[in-house]
């Protein structure tokens, strides 16, 4: 292992991350309280609470997941999406560095970066609501797991993006919809039954469903699927991005 | 001395189609300074760039100190630094953290004294802490110097290192060059420039469609770069040429108008004295003298428009 060229692209990306902190860390901040304002206090007040759990704590999970998983995609992305789009990555093809550390470093610092996003976000939110968090470890781990599966999709999409339309669409069309649709402020309960089927084919479901649970200890699919769901997702994205590698596909001519 | 890059029937077809390298073989010995002399789109980007592991071949391989270059990359790649032809940098971070970054992706700890003197020898220690944007063009080019030197290869690649660098620089980078090969880096570099390749290079080889026409110790093509021609204009035409003539080996063109004598330019006794006295003795009655050297311009012209 190259654990020195590892840490020179993790390092690399984080000071990216340190020199935009305004637009890379503040903002999804700022747009999430915005939210806890309009739908928490605005809406929320007009309704009580949701199987139990008021509403403006109700939709902390699925706010957080939302942030998360658009930042990891768009880090991720971005942050191989560049050197390609400038011609940088010359150095990184002629390095002694394997594409699995490529890889670590690149999704290990989006996965970071949106890491600290969410809990910046979480710790906002306490100010808003008062939370208490059912199973800690298990948040921390749902937490964990969606950064660097989603990073991962965020760095084959930077890879397969030739021009920054592509790179922008995917978050912007397919991640925002996916998590609007997935439950993040309401619970798959509240659908007409032939929408409930329909959702269960959107894999964000399985997410803030587990990711709730951690919090409340209530969920709309059973919290074993939400880990098979973000494993399955897991695992093909790492097959795709061995697939990639192996063909040389959009890095090398 | 031994070879330390080695090519072998290395191709190269572009998803466009287009052929950049037709079964390349090509060693390179340890310690010299090979140019790479080619016109533009002669595949001298393309072949470096497979070297490198930047462009994958079609076919063919290559080995650098031994070590395949696909199957022992990391070998491999550690000896090479590779200075590309476009300015490609980045922007937003500092001389310092880029030159170091390159060193770290290159699997070496830190170290700043080496880095410090890097960017003195290529006098940018004063712009270390500047942001990459701020450079000019030439100081973006030694940026990149500094970075493939960063980490210590024992084989540097420069790609047209001194395309759009004005005349102090260039020299400046000649010296670099030089200093380099005194420690005993073995440096390739392509150029377009003859004057380049005759200026640096322990050897040449010329590039042209993606073939290479011939790899020759500079001093061999300068041997031939010192040949000259005398030509004899003639007023009136000559059938034959007088048995008295016979030995200078004159070449007839022109039908006969123009009498080419072929003589080293660099000797001492060149011969024309004699050659003209027999001239007049014959009876030939001149018009004009013209000489010519032919120069590495023109033996590069005839080996490309040979070669097509
Ligand atoms: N990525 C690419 N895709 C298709 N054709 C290319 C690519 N890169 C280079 N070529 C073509 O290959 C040929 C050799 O290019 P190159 O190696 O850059 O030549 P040189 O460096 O000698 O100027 C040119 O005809 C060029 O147009
Ligand atoms: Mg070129």
């Amino acid at each position: 292992m190259n654990w020195q060229a590892i840490k020179a692209i993790y390092f690399f990306e984080m000071n990216r991350t340190r020199r935009t902190i305004l637009q890379s860390i503040i903002s999804p901040v700022i747009s999430t309280s915005l939210y806890f304002v309009v739908f928490g206090a605005a809406i929320g007040a007009r309704i009580e609470s949701v199987e139990g759990i008021s509403y403006a704590a109700f939709i902390v999970p699925g706010l957080i997941m939302l942030s998360l998983l658009t930042q990891s995609v768009t880090n991720a992305a971005f942050g191989i999406y560049f050197p390609k789009f400038t011609g940088t990555i010359y150095e990184i093809l002629s390095a002694p560095v394997s594409p699995w550390e490529v890889v670590l470093g690149y999704v290990g610092a989006a996965a970071s970066k949106s890491l600290i996003i969410g809990l910046i976000i979480l710790a906002t939110a306490n100010l808003f609501v008062p939370l208490e968090i059912a199973h800690p470890l298990w948040m921390m781990t749902f937490l964990v797991l969606t950064c660097i599966s989603f990073a991962l999709l965020g760095f084959i999409i930077g890879i397969w993006a030739d021009n920054f339309e592509k790179l922008q669409l995917v978050p912007l069309l397919i991640i925002t919809p996916m998590v609007f649709l997935g439950g993040s402020f309401y619970s798959i309960s509240m659908l007409p039954p032939a929408w409930q089927t329909v959702t269960l084919f959107n894999p964000v479901v399985y997410l803030i469903s587990g990711f709730r649970w951690s919090f409340f200890g209530l969920a709309d699919v059973h919290v074993g699927w939400s880990v098979l769901a973000i494993a399955v997702f897991l695992v093909a994205c790492m097959v795709a991005i061995h697939k990639i590698f192996s063909s040389g596909y959009q890095l090398k001519p | 001395m031994g070879s330390i890059v080695s090519v072998q029937g290395v191709t190269k077809t572009y998803a466009s189609g287009h052929q950049a390298l037709h079964s390349v073989d090509l060693a390179i010995q340890e310690g010299e300074i090979l140019a790479l002399l080619g016109p533009n789109g002669a595949g001298k980007t393309t072949l470096i760039s497979i070297i490198c592991g930047i462009v994958n071949a079609s076919s063919g391989s290559v080995t650098v100190a031994g070590y395949d270059i696909v199957k022992q990359f990391r070998e491999a790649r550690r000896l090479i630094g590779i200075v590309p032809q476009e300015l490609t940098t980045n922007s937003f971070e500092t001389v310092w953290d880029d030159v170091s970054f390159s060193r770290g992706l290159h699997g070496c700890k830190p170290d700043p004294a080496l880095i410090e003197r890097i960017l003195k020898d290529l006098s940018l220690w004063d712009k270390k802490d500047a942001t990459i944007m701020t450079l000019s063009g030439g100081m973006k080019r030694r940026l990149l110097i500094a970075k493939a030197l960063s980490y210590q290869p024992r084989i540097l690649f420069l790609d047209e290192p001194t395309a759009g660098v004005d005349v102090t620089l260039r020299k400046g980078m000649w010296e670099t060059v030089s200093r380099l090969r005194d420690e005993g880096v073995t440096i390739i570099l392509t150029t377009h420039y003859i004057e380049e390749a005759e200026e640096m290079a322990d050897r040449v080889g010329v590039i042209s469609q993606g073939r290479i026409l011939l790899v020759e110790d500079k001093q061999v093509l300068m041997q031939k770069l010192g040949e000259k021609s005398l030509s004899i204009i003639l007023h009136e035409p000559v059938e034959a040429l007088p048995e008295s003539l016979a030995h200078y080996q004159l070449e007839r063109t022109d039908n006969g108008r123009i009498l080419t004598y072929r003589y080293d330019g660099n000797a001492e006794r060149t011969g024309i004295t004699r050659l003209l006295g027999d001239v007049a003795a014959a009876g030939l009655r001149l018009k004009d003298l013209q000489t010519s050297q032919s120069s590495l311009e023109e033996i590069f012209v005839n080996l490309v428009s040979e070669a097509s």
